[in-house]
Formats: structure tokens, C-alpha cells, sequence
């Protein structure tokens, strides 16, 4: 009880913008040795290269704000490559559907829907699992990575799903004053999540449950339902992200959306959320997921392959939990155990 | 099993008599020690019935030579587990060896290729442990971080392409995947060595006890004299022997590969170990008993493969047997079948 | 005659193999301070745990105002005018002081919405009533532990509450703080809310309470007014006649100096501690918690880094950097937390007692198993462990058994000195008397003994000569003929000015 209150102290760091001095420090080195070793002409910081980072920010940005508060709340949600994958093919599968087949472009809402709720309904089958078996969140999400994934398999074996609904894509790939829909999507999800988590009792649970899941319990909060709603929330934002993407992309395979659960909980660790639950906030993620997608924009910028982007983030990743280790270092005296 | 008074939380207040009240716990622990065995002999006799082929010699050798890839690098990922850590870079590092031991042999020859091998995943395995280990690190952290580097690393080293053996009808190389000793195959022989040998470090040596103990109750680990950190830097190298051995098999069945051949196997191997009855919060955990766990997934697999259903229903499967494993484990544990959380 | 506003009634509660409370009864006045005693394990937390509803009696009733009440769950409770104020600390750290004061309860608005100014305007008040330093606003990780302690007390008073329980609710504050803490009480006790106090400090329990009632092994002793006893009487009562807990009077054949300490500090922990154990001698530590005696031990067992100063067994100075280097030299720990520093709970007993010489019991690569079975063997003969057998998990055992697992773990490896931090914490008092005859009786062997203990009965039983720290330093260190209850509470209140050399 007494080390929580002494760690986090990165968290802090975090919240004081830490995450966002990387960010600035990327568009530098980025800029600067893009000068020197761009494939082409074109500046790393041009308006519509970083309009497009954000836009590629959104499939992981949408589904991190989710892994914010299931991890502030203590849990971890290792599912959502596989339920995003789910989502996406419910949605594209749907509008194919025979008895949908009379409802013109109205097909496309009712997938949405469908495919949100499929969502939603996947993330709180987690979360009832964890809540009533009291088995961990993380060995219960495991499993459902491979058994969600399974389900994905079963739709169309290991061949792509593919449905294009022009009027979808339209829509996707629309922009809104200036930004690309994907782009609000991820900014809208952003707000309503702070919201959420600054602002409502929901919210402000999390943190307690998460910090001090005991003393919840003592004061009354209903900690099973609780982090059922919050797992319902992550498997909605997951098929959302993918709403949002296959609207453009318009094809699915069953093998999409594998790791994504490594760079969501990448972005999240790198924005400053205890691992261990009850500090964090949302957004300090959304530094985390512009700042993944910096370096793997940058590294391409500058010539560097897919590889070299994993070995970066691998690094970075174990480098963000030693400094925080770091600055948690109580001094000489402090007990060698 | 469902409505005994918890015990543990009176541990603290009174004196215990030792005679009375066991029997219902004995019951549970019972079933909490064996449930996965009890389960696994229904298993084998439901599909057995259903049908006649499932227990033949042949269909028996082929579980067990497809599970060894998958079980020998469970073999070391319950060290860790046992340990209290988790090791989730596994699949990623067996890809690296895969890749690595098939340039090798090309270039150095194989005699020299395998240990080159050996010794490159061993630095990995000691990175690892020396960051979890030494640093202290949160080992889901690190090793999700190593899965992500390792899986750079291999694309790196590859040049992002295939890795093939020039010579794949001329090399002895093959033996370790394919060959057969006394009409065994060889990766069932190294499986089988391998499980005894680890499984007698495990249970019988002073660095297994260490192992127990270090997961079991670091601190207290610590204030009996147990160097901690080496002792979990140590299932990280054993962990890494394992996936270098992983890695070798696959490697010599195929004699050319894929850079992702591992990905994903991480969970599989964690599933297995879980599903054996190994604690992830450390400390308990046999190698005996991961044996048991990757047998049942590879029998499952087997099983469904036999009954005409396609490999991706397996994965269903084995999502609802981990979380009914687990969840009855502990079950058994606090004796009540649903959790107390309100 | 006023009834009580809370009252238990023959309560009865029992755990597989442990009667845990037998026939307990008590009550509480409107506007009356009751003190509950007892020594650990007496059946205190229990008696509360069936009171907020955690555990449900098996016999007896809880009375609310005369009414026959069943509680289901703390918060339970705590609508029926029963609040309390637990000893840990149960804040989330991230939360704000009002958000923890009314967690579970926050306020509402449309959408969800926690309703700021009204939480904030509600906390406010409160806070002013206990005159604290910080405001509904402050993050409750950025206070010092005293103060978070008094926003768990905040907690009590956002009710109507019929009665508050306090648990050692003084453990972490200061004196001023503590005088805070008790005019919070006279007022709580001028509204006629009742008070269960629950502490070990009996300057507090005769300073503010009006009734003391005891408990001794799960089973009601008795109550007495307070104003009619003494603390030997209350002590008699919570200890039963059972325990001698006479002053030692008895001396060993000493030996040479086994273990010699010269101006040790470690950062702000301790400072320039001097000290010497000779064979054949218990040496008490006896102060405060956070006087810096069990860092001291930690620091000679290797698990701290020592600032300055030295440390010389049988006249060689020596340097003891791990835990592995203290026991090759000679040195064994008891440590002070028996479950989360002295027993692998999981494990089965034999492995417990054996684990800091597994590297020595070998045969060939193995353990050598039959070797761990004799000294398991050897050690529950020579101090009568009472458990099933060796195949048992330790955390089975009942406290006094799991003890000596521990203190049985360090004697086989033969030390030559032996620490032992808080011997008898939370064990019951068969156990503690065997322990208490095994410490003299280790000296009268030849073991060099240190015993760092909380209790002064104890510390003056068991010791030769004991150490007075106050704060961080030796104050002085009397013999056992020289030293009397008064002299030693002044030392270890830092009231004299004497210092040993």
C-alpha cells in the first residue's frame, strides 16, 4: 500500500507532458535527419504527412483510449487484435447479408451497429468471465485472443472478407475540415473518454478500483459489474476502430489485427499508465499512440524498414520501464529485496 | 465444493487445531492438485470412445511430434512461470533461431552453426533476465518489449526474406526434425530428454527449490539467503536453451523457413503451461504437469482435427479449457465455485 | 440508565479447526469511549469483521439501538450508523481527498457526472471540523501518511454515525495530530455517538476511554471501568495467568563478544549505533516503530547498506553486503513479518526450514531429501512444532507453529549470532511462553541473542541488557538490574539526555 503511493512517479513525469517533449524531439531528429537521408523530396513535417499520421493513428489510438482506464482500472485486455478482427468482418460480411438486402445504403448503419455490438458484447463476455470466475484478466483475455480468433477463422476459413460499399468509402475517406474521418473519430473517442475519466463517478471508480481494489469494495463500489462496463467499453472501441478502418479498406483478413494488443499496450505504457492500475490518463495515451506512430512514420521517413521500427519500440518500451524504475529508486538505504 | 467458509482468512486469529476440518479441504485440494489430470483422462476417454484411431500408436506419435516444438519451449517457460515471471517473447525469439541457425548453416557449416545458435539466443534469454532479473523490471512489460525487438532483430538479420538450405538432400542437418532413432522420432526424443532432464532440475535440485522459492515469496526468498535476481536470470537462460532447442527442431523439419514461424506460439506455450497448473502469480507449477497441459492441447487439436472439424475451432476450444482450468483451480483454492467479487 | 447504541451479543464464530470467537459480548454507551484489548490473535479483528458484516456469527446477534440487526457488508453497516476507520490505509492515491473521503458515494449529476461543487462544498466541511492542513482538492498521494490517516477519519464523519470503531488509529500519528485526533473524538462523544477504540497503547486507552473490555483467545475475559484499573490489571487480563512475564533476573556464563557494532548509520534510518552481544547473552532492542531497530538488524544481515561505521564478529571487522554473506559469517535473521519475509507460505514445511542451506544438503546434483526430513525432525522435537508433518504448507500452521518454523530455520543453521525481530508478534500465549524459555535458554547454550521487540514485558523478560533507541539512536543501555519501566519509557521517548558509548 505505502510503495503505490511512492511509485509512479514516471506517471507524473508523464503528466507533465513528458510524452509530448518525445513527440518534439521525434519531429526534430526526423526532421533534420530526413534532410540528410529521406528516400524523397518531400518534408518530414509537411502538413499533409502529419494530417496522415494522424489518420494512421486512429486504429490504435481508438482501441488504446479503451486499454486506458481496463488498465488505470487494474486489468488488461489482450483480446482486441482478435475482436477488432471480429468487428470488421461482421461489418463487411453484413452488408452482404440476404435479408439486409432491401435496405439500399441503410445496410451500412446496420452493420455499424452490428459490428458494435458484436463488440460490445465480446469485451463484456471478458469482463463477466473475470468478474464472476475471479480468474485473472489477463490469463481470461489471453484465452479469448485465441478463441475470438478462432471465431474469426470460422466466417470465411483463412480467405479475405471483402464487401467495397462506395458510399462507405465516401465516407471514410472523407475530410472535415481538414481532417480525415478516421481523425475524428480517434479525437472524438479521445474526448469522451476524458470525459469519462476526469468526469464521472464511473470514471473517477476506475482509478480506486484499480489503486486500491479493497478499500472499493469496502466503500461500497460494485467492482464486478464495474470493470465488466469497462471491458464492454474496450470491445466497443475495438470494433469501432475497425468500423472506422475497413469502411475504407473495405477487406478483411483473419489474420488483421494480430499484435495490435502490443502496440496498444505500447502506446498506453508509454503514455504514462501504471502497469499495476490506478494512475493514468487518457491523454497522455493519445501522446503515447502520436509518438508510436511518429517513429514508425519517421523511420520510414528516413529509410528505415518495418524491422528496424520493431526494434525501435521494443526498446523504447523496456526503456520507458527502466526510467521509470529510475526515478523510483529510493536511495542507498532502501531494503535490498 | 461450493459453500465452505473460507479458511485462510482465519489463519491469523486463534489457534488452529490441526486434526479437524480437512476433510472437505483435502477434497478441494485434491481436486485443485489433480483436476487437470482428471480432466485429461475424460478427455482421452470421450474421444477414445467417439473414435477408435484416437489412442493408436500412430495417432499418438503424431500429437506428440507435433507438440514437441511447442513443448520443449514450454519446458522453459515454466521455469519462469514457476518463478513468478512471465516470458511472453518466446515465439518471437524461436523465429530469431530458426532464421539464424538456417543462414548459418550455409555459411559455417552446421557443427558450427548450432552452437553459434545456442550462444546468440542465449544472449537474448540474458537480456532478458538481466532486466528482469537484476533491473527488476516487469517481466509482461519486458518480454512483450523483446517480442517486438526479437521479431525486428530477425527481419533485420533476414533482409526481411525467407531462409532456405542450398543443400537440403545433403545435409545431416535434417536429423534433429526428421531423423528417427528405434523407429522414434528424434524430436519426441529430444521432448522426452529434455522434460527429464528440466523436470529433475526442477523438483530435485537446490536451484529448483530456489525457483519454488523465489515465486512463491520473493521477499521471503531474499531474507533466507536466496540470491533472487540470479535465480530468475537463470529460467531466463534455461527458457532461452529451450527456444534455441525449438528452434533447432523446427529449423531441421523444414530446412527453410519463414521469419514469423514462431509468432503467436507465446500464447500457445503459456496456455499449455497455464492449463498444467502452473500459478502466474509463481510458485507452483511441475514440468510434469506442463507435459500434461501441452499433451491435452495437442490431443484436443488431434481430436477435433479427427472428428473433421477445422484447426480454428481448436482455438475456440482451448479458450474455454484454459478459462475452465484455471477458474476450477481456483475454485478449488478459496472453495467456492464464483468469485466473491460483488 | 441509557440503552447502548450498539451491542453485541453472545457472538460465536468458527473457521474449519479454529474457534475464532466463543461467546463474546459487549456494548457500547452513547458518548462512551469503550477501548477493546486484547493481544494479537485475541479474536479483536474478527469480533469487528463479524460487527461490519464481513463474516456472519454462527451464534449471537448485533444490536443497533436495541434492535436486532444483521449486517451485510461494511457499507451495510455503515448505513445503519456503524462506521469504521480502519488502520490500514484503504485510499486510492490518485483521487483527490474528497473523492476518497466519499468514494463509493460520490455525488451524482446528469450523464453520470460527479457533482464537484457539492462534493467539494461537503468536504470542505468536514476537513474544517479536523482542522487539517490540506483541502478537498489535494491529491491524496501527495500527503504524508499522518494525513491520509486523517482523511480515513474524514470518512467516519460524512455520516449520522450511531457508533465509530477505531482501529489503532494513532499507529502513524504525531503527537499533535494525536491531540487533533482526540478532541475529534470528545466532540464525536458530546453528539452521543459511541466508541469502540481498539489500541495497544494504554497511556491513550487511560487517557480517553471510559470501559475497557478484553478479549483473550477468541473468548471475553471481562469489563472493567477504566477508571477503576491499572494497566497490570488490564495486562493481567489480556495475557491470563498463564504467561510469566517476571523480570529476568537469571545470568548465563558469558563468553567472548561475538558480534561488536561501532557508530553504524545508515541514511536517515539510524545514526552512529554502538553496541555489543556476547555469547551467552540476550541483548534487547526496545523502542518506538520506526525507532530504527529493525533496520538495524536488516543492516546486519545484509539487506542495507550501512552509511558509516563498523562491524566486527569475534573482533574481525567485516563487510556483510547480501544476506548469503550474512549467514556464511554466521548471522541469522528472524525477520519481523513472519508471513511476508520469514515463510514461503505456498511451500511445504521440511523446504521452509531448510531453504538458506538447500545449496549445502546435497547428494551429488540433488537435495539430499533425507537430510532435510532429520532436521525438520530434529527442530519439531527440540521446539515442539505442532503440525501434521512435513509435507503441510506453512500457511497452514497457526502462528506460534509458524514461528518456530522460522526460529527452527535459523537454528539449524547453527548462528553465531542470533537475531530475532518482534519473537511473539501475533501468536497465541502457549507459543510465546515456549519462546520466550527458548531465547534464554539459546543464551544459556552459548548463542549470542539480539531480540528486538515492541513489548516491554517481553523485552524485559528475555534480556540481559537492554538497548533504549529513540528516533534513529541508542539512548542507553541498561542492564537488567539497573533498568526499570520508568527509566526505560523515558529513553525511548528521547526524554533523557544520557547516551551510551
Amino acid at each position: 500500500m505505502v510503495s503505490s503511493f511512492q511509485s509512479g512517479a514516471l506517471s507524473k513525469l508523464m503528466k507533465g507532458g513528458a510524452i509530448w517533449g518525445f513527440i518534439v524531439l521525434q519531429l526534430i531528429f526526423f526532421s533534420v535527419a530526413g534532410e540528410y537521408l529521406a528516400l524523397t523530396d518531400t518534408a518530414f513535417m509537411d502538413y499533409e504527412n502529419m494530417l496522415l499520421l494522424l489518420k494512421q493513428s486512429a486504429p490504435i489510438g481508438i482501441i488504446a483510449m479503451g486499454m486506458t482506464i481496463v488498465m488505470v482500472n487494474g486489468n488488461i485486455d489482450l483480446s482486441v487484435g482478435a475482436t477488432f478482427a471480429i468487428a470488421a468482418i461482421i461489418l463487411l460480411d453484413a452488408m452482404t447479408w440476404p435479408i439486409f438486402a432491401g435496405l439500399g445504403d441503410w445496410v451500412i448503419p446496420v452493420a455499424w451497429l452490428l459490428a458494435l455490438a458484436v463488440g460490445t458484447i465480446l469485451g463484456a463476455l471478458n469482463g463477466f468471465i473475470v468478474w464472476k470466475t475471479g480468474v485473472d484478466a489477463f490469463i481470461v483475455t489471453l484465452g479469448a485472443m485465441l478463441g475470438y480468433r478462432g471465431i474469426v477463422f470460422m466466417f470465411n476459413g483463412e480467405n479475405p472478407t471483402s464487401h467495397l460499399n462506395w458510399t462507405l468509402v465516401d465516407f471514410a475517406e472523407a475530410q472535415f475540415l481538414g481532417l480525415h474521418t478516421a481523425t475524428w473519430f480517434l479525437l472524438g473517442v479521445t474526448i469522451v473518454m476524458w470525459f469519462v475519466m476526469t468526469r464521472t463517478v464511473h470514471g473517477r471508480n476506475a482509478y480506486a478500483v484499480g489503486d486500491n481494489r479493497e478499500a472499493a469494495v469496502n466503500a461500497g463500489i460494485r467492482v464486478g459489474p464495474h470493470m465488466m462496463i469497462n471491458f464492454a467499453i474496450i470491445g466497443f472501441l475495438a470494433a469501432l476502430s475497425a468500423v472506422v478502418f475497413y469502411s475504407e479498406t473495405g477487406s478483411v483478413n483473419p489474420n488483421d489485427g494480430q499484435l495490435y494488443e502490443l502496440w496498444v499496450i505500447t502506446a498506453v505504457v508509454l503514455g504514462g499508465t501504471k502497469i499495476t492500475g490506478g494512475a493514468g490518463n487518457v491523454i497522455g495515451t493519445l501522446g503515447g499512440v502520436i509518438a508510436i506512430q511518429l517513429l514508425r512514420k519517421g523511420l520510414g521517413h528516413i529509410g528505415a524498414d518495418t524491422s528496424t521500427v520493431n526494434l525501435v519500440i521494443g526498446c523504447i518500451l523496456i526503456a520507458v520501464l527502466f526510467l521509470d524504475r529510475q526515478l523510483n529508486v529510493k536511495g542507498k538505504e532502501a531494503l535490498k529485496v | 465444493m461450493t459453500d465452505m467458509p473460507e479458511h485462510t482468512g482465519a489463519s491469523g486469529e486463534g489457534t488452529m487445531t490441526e486434526a479437524s476440518g480437512l476433510t472437505k479441504q483435502q477434497v478441494a485440494s485434491l481436486l485443485a492438485k489433480n483436476g487437470i489430470l482428471i480432466a485429461f483422462a475424460l478427455f482421452i476417454i470421450v474421444f477414445t470412445l467417439a473414435n477408435a484411431r484416437f489412442l493408436s500408436p500412430d495417432n499418438v506419435f503424431s500429437v506428440v511430434r507435433s507438440s514437441a516444438i511447442l513443448g520443449v519451449m514450454a519446458l522453459g517457460v515454466t521455469f519462469v512461470v514457476v518463478s513468478g515471471n512471465l516470458d511472453l517473447s518466446v515465439g518471437s525469439m524461436m523465429s530469431f533461431s530458426t532464421i539464424v541457425v538456417l543462414d548459418l548453416h550455409d555459411k559455417i557449416g552446421p557443427a558450427l552453426a548450432i552452437p553459434a545458435m545456442f550462444a546468440m539466443t542465449l544472449c537474448l534469454g540474458a537480456i532478458i533476465g538481466f532486466l528482469v532479473g537484476y533491473l527488476k523490471l516487469n517481466s509482461l512489460i519486458v518480454t512483450l518489449g523483446m517480442l517486438s525487438a526479437i521479431h525486428g532483430l530477425t527481419l533485420t538479420y533476414s533482409g526481411g526474406k525467407n531462409m532456405d538450405i542450398a543443400d537440403k538432400e545433403g545435409t545431416w542437418f535434417s536429423i534433429f526434425g526428421q531423423g528417427e532413432v528405434a523407429g522414434i522420432p528424434v524430436p519426441i526424443l529430444i521432448f522426452i530428454a529434455l522434460a527429464a532432464l528440466l523436470g529433475v532440475v526442477l523438483s530435485r535440485t537446490p536451484f529448483g527449490r530456489k525457483v519454488y522459492a523465489v515465486g512463491g515469496n520473493g521477499t521471503a526468498a531474499t531474507f533466507s539467503g536466496i540470491p533472487r535476481a540470479r535465480t530468475v536470470f537463470y529460467c531466463y537462460l534455461i527458457s532461452a536453451v529451450c527456444v534455441a532447442t525449438a528452434g533447432l527442431i523446427q529449423a531441421s523439419r523444414s530446412l527453410g523457413s519463414q521469419n514469423t514461424v514462431g509468432q503467436g506460439l507465446e500464447l500457445e506455450v503459456l496456455a499449455a503451461v497455464i492449463l498444467g497448473g502452473a500459478s502466474l502469480l509463481g510458485g507452483s507449477g511441475t514440468i510434469f504437469k506442463t507435459v500434461i497441459g501441452v499433451l491435452i492441447l495437442g490431443f484436443i487439436q488431434n481430436g477435433l482435427l479427427l472428428m473433421g472439424l477445422q484447426f480454428y475451432v481448436q482455438f475456440v476450444v482451448t479458450f474455454v479449457i484454459i478459462i475452465l482450468a484455471v477458474w476450477l483451480d481456483i475454485a478449488a483454492k478459496r472453495g467456492k465455485l464464483l468469485s466473491p467479487i460483488a | 440508565m441509557t440503552d447502548p447504541v450498539l451491542r453485541l451479543e453472545h457472538i460465536t464464530k468458527t473457521f474449519p479447526g479454529v474457534k475464532a470467537l466463543d461467546d463474546v459480548s459487549f456494548s457500547v454507551l452513547p458518548g462512551e469511549v469503550h477501548a477493546l484489548m486484547g493481544e494479537n490473535g485475541a479474536g479483536k479483528s474478527t469480533s469487528m469483521k463479524v460487527l461490519g458484516g464481513i463474516y456472519q456469527p454462527d451464534e449471537g446477534a448485533i444490536f443497533v439501538e436495541e434492535e436486532r440487526t444483521v449486517m451485510h457488508g461494511p457499507l451495510d453497516a455503515k448505513a445503519k450508523g456503524i462506521v469504521f476507520i480502519h488502520q490500514e490505509l484503504s485510499l486510492a492515491a490518485e483521487l483527490t481527498v474528497a473523492e476518497n473521503i466519499y468514494l463509493g458515494e460520490l455525488p451524482r449529476r446528469s450523464f453520470g457526472r460527479v457533482d464537484w461543487p457539492t462534493l467539494y462544498a461537503k468536504t470542505d466541511a468536514i476537513l474544517k471540523k479536523l482542522k487539517v492542513g490540506f483541502n478537498a482538492r489535494t491529491r491524496v498521494g501527495d500527503l504524508s501518511i499522518a494525513n491520509q490517516q486523517m482523511v480515513e477519519i474524514a470518512r467516519a464523519l460524512t455520516v449520522d454515525a450511531k457508533a465509530v470503531i477505531f482501529d489503532e488509529p494513532t499507529a502513524s500519528l504525531t503527537d499533535a495530530e494525536k491531540v487533533v485526533l482526540f478532541d475529534v473524538i470528545a466532540d464525536l462523544q458530546r453528539e452521543g455517538v459511541g466508541i469502540v477504540y481498539i489500541s495497544h497503547r494504554m497511556e491513550e486507552i487511560f487517557k480517553i476511554t471510559d470501559r475497557i473490555t478484553v478479549l483473550r483467545d477468541g473468548q471475553y475475559v471481562g469489563t472493567v471501568e477504566t477508571a477503576a484499573s491499572d494497566e497490570e490489571g488490564v495486562t493481567n487480563m489480556m495475557i491470563g495467568r498463564s504467561l510469566d512475564l517476571s523480570r529476568n533476573t537469571s545470568h548465563h556464563d558469558l563468553g567472548a563478544t561475538a558480534l561488536e557494532v561501532r557508530g553504524l548509520s545508515c541514511g536517515k534510518l539510524f545514526q552512529d549505533v554502538s553496541f555489543e552481544v556476547r555469547r551467552g547473552e540476550v541483548l534487547g532492542f526496545y523502542g518506538l516503530v520506526g525507532a530504527g531497530r529493525t533496520e538495524i538488524a536488516e543492516t546486519l544481515f545484509g539487506l542495507r547498506d550501512p552509511s558509516a561505521g563498523d562491524i566486527l564478529l569475534d573482533g574481525k571487522a567485516v563487510r556483510i553486503s547480501s544476506p548469503q554473506d550474512a549467514i556464511a559469517k554466521g548471522i541469522s535473521l528472524v525477520p519481523e513479518d513472519r508471513k511476508g519475509q520469514g515463510l514461503v507460505l505456498g511451500m511445504n514445511l521440511r523446504d521452509n526450514m531448510t531453504l538458506p542451506q538447500v545449496d549445502d544438503l546435497r547428494a551429488g546434483p540433488f537435495v539430499a531429501e533425507g537430510a532435510e526430513i532429520a532436521i525438520y525432525d530434529l527442530y519439531r522435537d527440540k521446539l515442539n512444532i505442532r503440525a501434521p508433518g512435513w509435507k503441510a504448507e506453512a500457511g497452514n500452521l497457526s502462528g506460534g507453529n509458524q514461528q518456530k518454523i522460522v526460529i527452527g530455520k535459523w537454528l539449524s543453521m547453527k548462528p553465531n549470532v542470533l537475531i530475532v525481530d518482534e519473537p511473539t508478534r501475533g501468536i497465541d500465549v502457549g507459543s510465546k511462553s515456549e519462546i520466550h524459555k527458548l531465547l534464554r535458554r539459546l543464551a544459556a547454550q552459548g548463542y549470542a541473542v539480539i531480540v528486538i521487540s515492541s513489548e516491554m514485558p517481553e523485552v524485559l523478560h528475555v534480556s540481559d541488557r537492554i538497548v533504549a533507541m529513540y528516533s534513529g539512536r541508542v539512548m542507553r543501555t541498561f542492564t537488567s538490574e539497573e533498568v526499570t519501566e520508568d527509566n526505560l519509557i523515558q529513553a525511548i521517548s528521547g526524554l533523557t539526555g544520557e547516551r551510551a558509548a
